[in-house]
């Protein structure tokens, strides 16, 4: 098996795992599966869902089970920034729809797609618990508030020149 | 000003460090819980205080706390929902995001009064850098001696763990998110058995919402009698309230729910009005799943009388002209917003995040939104509003859980108060792709700008 966690994210690994009982270690398959997500490039292929499942113990349909339920989990491949803008009433209200419209354009991309280039993924996703800061949108870890064309302008070129400076 | 008993100390510089919030007083009512109380006492003043939930349904945390079962040899769970997903909703956010300390001393309290001594918070994937700051704060309080083996002396070992969940809205129902606890979809379980009996690994469970928690806090440190003088009949203490949409003013604000619902929306010191001069609409006062209110029914009650923002007053008429409290999520909607497409993104989401288990629920949301999509592109015909009707009826109280009903309330609002709305969608379609409906009678006859 190519897919593996290294040292530091298996100390991480265990880490997450303590945190329950014993004998009740498939409590720790969110946050497992995060862990993968974020070690493995930013999705879960079904290499790295059976890895999980070999560390957990549990059968690989418990943890296929498990992934193709929750939002978060990318079952193909993304763009290193991922964009899931927020399109539910209170965003929608505050003027998400142009936000939308605005980076499709900018990007060139339909919502699900990636970028030719494979930086940008845009993603439409609901209520993500910032409607008193719309509209608004999840880039990684970070919720980028109070959306404008400038500033989508400006956060566009904040991640290219990201990936410039890394090239 | 109000009485801020939880935002008191939010703007504290440093508050979110344990230094910071300790020389602030932080961790005394603990000490005082832990050290001077017995867990009955404690389990009284939350009864006596009156408190309810704050996540949404309002159920008496004191009584919730009393029906945990107790078998010998068996570990007790206390689980903290910070699984905030409710449309409108951010106040959790903002609690956990500036006082982490006070959401742990609350849930240190709470788990010495439950017998918890491994106690979880359950918290949205999506609020990953707010997982990142209570790790950090549960770190600070272990080495100060907060958590971990024989707190203060007293015997009782208590360790608190972040779980982050991976988007679901679901999750916030506590059988869901027990199951999701247990590292497996986020399905209801059919209760009884209730949590308290059978809940996390089958173990004696308690679930409440970060703010029920961290009102805790207030309630020991100044007795529950006292925490249920503030307020009015059975909306004691404060709650927070997240405002949102088409307010100047939008955040989160602490309210001693004697407050009027007009005093609310145009005061400075909350949401300062309505933006851009702009008129009211309609509100959803308690999240997304309540029935939206038309500007008139929201200032006033149907009987004529001022509508206060409290779990009584939001709800009197029941669905027929009031709303609910719920989790506190005020959205304003001014004179340029259409009901039919609020509605329809509302839809959207509740098909997005049903878990399938139940067809009335897994279909029923899912024609939902296709009939409302059909209305919204102009694509309408009379009889689809009657279908819609028919259908949010079908689902409601035909679910395990209380999503269903959730999904079927604000279409069964948004079709009770604004029918014509939808009438004028369907026998103006060209029209109504270009412009909207506006105010007509629903005017708000008080507030109108010069």
């Amino acid at each position: 098996m190519s897919l593996q966690f290294n040292n530091e994210q298996m100390t991480e690994f265990k880490r997450l795992v303590a945190r329950y009982p014993e004998g009740k270690q498939k409590s720790a398959l969110l946050p497992v599966l995060h862990l993968a997500q974020d070690s493995f490039g930013g999705w879960l292929p079904t290499e790295a869902m059976d890895y999980v499942a070999i560390l957990l113990n549990i059968e690989p349909i418990e943890v296929y089970e498990v992934a193709t339920f929750y939002s978060m989990y990318n079952l193909k491949p993304v763009g290193k920034f991922v964009f899931e803008v927020c399109q539910t009433g209170p965003c929608m209200i505050s003027g998400s729809e142009n936000i939308i419209t605005y980076i499709q354009t900018q990007l060139g991309i339909q919502p699900g797609e990636t970028t030719k280039d494979g930086i940008f993924t845009l993603k439409l996703v609901e209520c993500l618990g910032a409607c008193g800061y719309a509209p608004m949108m999840q880039v990684g870890k970070i919720y980028r508030e109070h959306l404008t064309k400038e500033k989508v302008d400006a956060i566009i070129a904040e991640y290219r020149m990201q990936v410039a400076a890394q090239n | 000003m109000g009485v801020k008993l939880l935002l008191e100390k939010a703007n504290v510089p440093g508050i979110r460090t344990y230094d910071v919030y300790r020389r602030e007083g932080g961790y005394a009512t603990a000490e005082k819980a832990l050290k001077e109380m017995t867990i009955e006492s404690i389990v009284e003043e939350v009864k006596k205080s009156g408190l309810r939930g704050r996540g949404g349904a309002g159920f008496p945390a004191g009584m919730k706390w009393s029906f945990i079962a107790k078998p010998e040899g068996v570990p007790r769970h206390l689980v903290c929902n910070a699984d905030e997903s409710e449309p409108g909703t951010f106040k959790d956010r903002y609690l956990m995001e500036f006082l982490p300390h006070l959401l742990l001393e609350g849930l240190l309290i709470s788990s010495f009064a439950l017998g918890s001594n491994d106690t979880y918070i359950y918290i949205r994937g999506e609020y990953a850098w707010v997982a990142d700051i209570l790790e950090e704060a549960i770190v600070e309080a272990t080495k100060n001696g907060w958590l971990g083996k024989n707190i203060l002396g007293t015997g009782f070992d208590c360790m608190i763990h972040v779980h982050r969940g991976a988007g679901a809205y679901i999750c916030g129902e506590e059988t869901a998110l027990i199951e999701s606890l247990e590292g497996k979809r986020g399905n209801p379980r059919i209760k009884p058995p209730f949590p308290a009996i059978q809940g996390l690994w089958m173990r004696p469970t308690v679930v409440n919402n970060v703010e029920t928690l961290a009102a805790v806090v207030p309630i020991i440190k100044m007795g529950g009698d006292e925490y249920a003088k503030i307020g009015v009949g059975r909306s004691t203490g404060t709650k927070l309230i997240s405002a949102c949409g088409n307010i100047n003013k939008p955040g989160v604000y602490e309210i001693d729910m004697t407050i009027s619902v007009e005093d609310f929306i145009y005061s400075d010191e909350y949401c300062g009005g309505i933006a851009n001069g702009k008129r009211l609409k309609a509100c959803i006062p308690g999240g997304s799943s309540v029935p939206i209110l038309p500007a008139n029914l929201l200032l006033k009650t149907a009987k004529g009388e001022t509508r206060y923002m409290n779990y009584e007053s939001l709800s009197d008429g029941g669905f027929a002209t009031g709303s609910m409290m719920g989790s506190g999520g005020f959205i304003i909607l001014d004179e340029d917003q259409c009901i039919v497409k609020n509605t329809l993104t509302l839809a959207r989401f509740y098909r997005h995040e049903s878990c399938g288990q139940c067809s009335p629920c897994r279909e029923g949301t899912g024609w939902m939104e296709k009939i409302l999509q059909k209305i919204e592109s102009g694509k309408g015909e009379v009889s689809d509003i009657d279908l819609l009707w028919d259908i949010q009826r079908k689902i409601e109280g035909n679910t395990i859980c209380p999503l269903g009903d959730a999904a079927a309330w604000p279409v069964a609002a948004a079709i009770r108060h604004f029918r014509d709305e939808f009438e004028w969608h369907i026998h103006n379609r060209a029209l109504s792709q270009t412009s909207n409906f506006g105010l007509q009678h629903y005017a708000d006859p008080i507030h109108v700008p010069a």
